[in-house]
């Protein structure tokens, strides 16, 4: 599990994050949903420890970050996977290389199990014969699975995905979101997710916190959130006429 | 920021860069990758400047030294001197900041811009490490070589354009090139080309790696990374020729 206490994080004085206190659940797809500038990416790095808190703290299986030695971090991070908004993919190097990069930095595997490892995650972000392209030459969707074939090929505890669907087409977007939750349970590990697409939130929203000016200003699921009286998520998730209407016949 | 401030992060991200590297495996393919980056694809252009700017400092030397009572073979003198302490080392590593800089410091900035250099820090990459250590070793260890490669078609090039200008007979420009030679000035020129190395690998990567924004930064930093190379292996080139040779 991840516990966020009371979590505080501003820039050049401006108060970003204002108090986050939240739990994110093993075997789970937990959404982080807000507007622009809601403090959403900022939490996702604090998580990732690519920020740190200006105050409270962030705690992984019962292993507190603040009090960490450089060392513990550096370890922790080994057991994150992370899914990049631009997949961030290195450009030098094609395919199998790149889903290949952690498993060269952290294993003494030979090359021959490591191989086998990089075939495997391909194949199950749906991938296969792209060994030997590089990152310019596939589409958005396929960067994306490679993306995530990258992060979970050290079969990592905790993984992040700013943004997944970001550029995608709403179909692609919707296999991305699927295979990411089919991961979540196949791996049974803890999936946090930041997004602003709705399909995504009623897809695999099994938890959702919805952040409004760096405040959690509400928490549920994606029933839930159908059925929410805060006017904040309402107005957030419920924006255009179309979606509205949907609500209230469903309601 | 203050100019203050840049000095301190820069030997700030030194100590994160010289450390040893976490796979070796891993930190040999990238030095290779690296000597073929921003070492053997630099010999082609090194090569052409070396060879016409050698003839060039014959051609000039031979048409300022007119006076008869001095002796032709001082134009090879004058030329291998030039071009051992200063054109080499110096004027070519300013050449290849510009060529070598702005690739280091655009590339890692599009790496930063793009989260290339996050993911490795959310992998447990020490990404200064892996990113610059290889480029340091690669252009210290490769560029000593590539000034050698220099001197000598320098020399070549003049030999050549004194030839076809029948400026300096072949004899007096070899006996003026085996003229009082110094050994030392070789060591002094491949002392001065391994700190310039070390320079134009390191300034670029603090510009690149620190970059914010997007494209138009990523440009800017690469800019403001070949001119502060640049002034940077001037001034060094002052004090190291004070250091090295001065009495």
């Amino acid at each position: 599990m991840i516990e966020l206490s009371n979590l505080h994080k501003s820039f050049d004085g401006a108060s970003v994050l204002k108090g986050i206190n939240t739990t994110f659940e093993k075997g789970k797809t937990n959404l982080i949903i807000g507007q622009s500038g809601s403090g959403k990416t900022v939490l996702l790095k604090c998580m990732l420890g690519l920020f740190t808190p200006d105050k409270g703290d962030i705690c992984y299986d019962n292993r507190h970050y603040s009090k960490m030695s450089i060392k513990g971090k550096r370890n922790l991070r080994k057991e994150m996977g992370m899914l990049f908004q631009g997949s961030a993919l290195f450009d030098s190097l094609n395919v199998e290389n790149n889903v290949m990069f952690p498993l060269k930095m952290f294993t003494n595997n030979p090359y021959n199990a490591m191989l086998d490892r990089v075939n495997t995650v391909l194949k199950r972000v749906n991938l296969e014969n792209v060994n030997h392209k590089y990152p310019a030459e596939l589409s958005g969707g396929m960067q994306k699975r490679v993306a995530l074939a990258r992060a979970i090929v050290m079969n990592p505890k905790y993984l992040f995905c700013d943004e997944p669907n970001s550029g995608l087409d709403p179909k692609t977007a919707i296999v991305i979101d699927n295979l990411i939750q089919e991961i979540t349970k196949e791996f049974d590990i803890i999936t946090v997710i930041n997004s602003h697409d709705m399909n995504s939130v009623m897809e695999i929203g099994e938890k959702i916190i919805f952040l409004k000016d760096g405040i959690k200003a509400w928490e549920g699921n994606n029933k839930e959130i159908l059925r929410t009286t805060n006017e904040a998520v309402s107005d957030f998730v419920y924006s255009s006429e179309l979606l509205k209407k949907v609500r209230k016949a469903y309601l | 920021m203050n100019y203050i401030e840049h000095v301190g992060k820069y030997f700030s991200m030194l100590r994160q860069v010289l450390r040893k590297p976490q796979k070796w495996s891993v930190f040999r393919d990238s030095l290779f990758r690296e000597i073929q980056d921003l070492g053997i694809n630099s010999v082609g252009i090194v090569a052409f400047i070396s060879f016409f700017v050698g003839g060039v400092v014959v051609i000039q030397t031979a048409l300022n030294l007119e006076n008869p009572l001095i002796p032709k073979y001082l134009i090879g003198y004058a030329s291998r001197e030039s071009l051992i302490l200063e054109f080499s080392p110096t004027l070519l590593s300013i050449i290849l900041a510009g060529k070598v800089g702005s690739f280091i410091s655009s590339s890692i900035g599009t790496m930063r811009v793009t989260e290339q250099i996050d993911a490795l820090e959310v992998m447990g990459v020490n990404s200064l490490n892996y990113l610059v250590l290889p480029k340091i070793i690669a252009t210290v260890l490769f560029y000593p070589f590539l000034i050698t490669i220099s001197i000598f078609l320098g020399i070549v090039g003049g030999y050549v354009a004194g030839n076809i200008t029948n400026l300096v007979l072949s004899a007096d420009y070899v006996s003026g090139i085996r003229y009082d030679f110094d050994p030392f000035h070789i060591t002094y020129s491949l002392i001065k080309t391994a700190v310039f190395a070390f320079v134009i690998a390191t300034i670029p990567s603090y510009h690149g790696y620190f970059v914010k924004g997007g494209a138009i930064e990523v440009g800017r930093s690469s800019t403001k990374a070949v001119v502060w190379t640049s002034v940077v292996i001037i001034f060094l080139n002052y004090i190291l020729t004070q250091l090295l040779l001065g009495k």
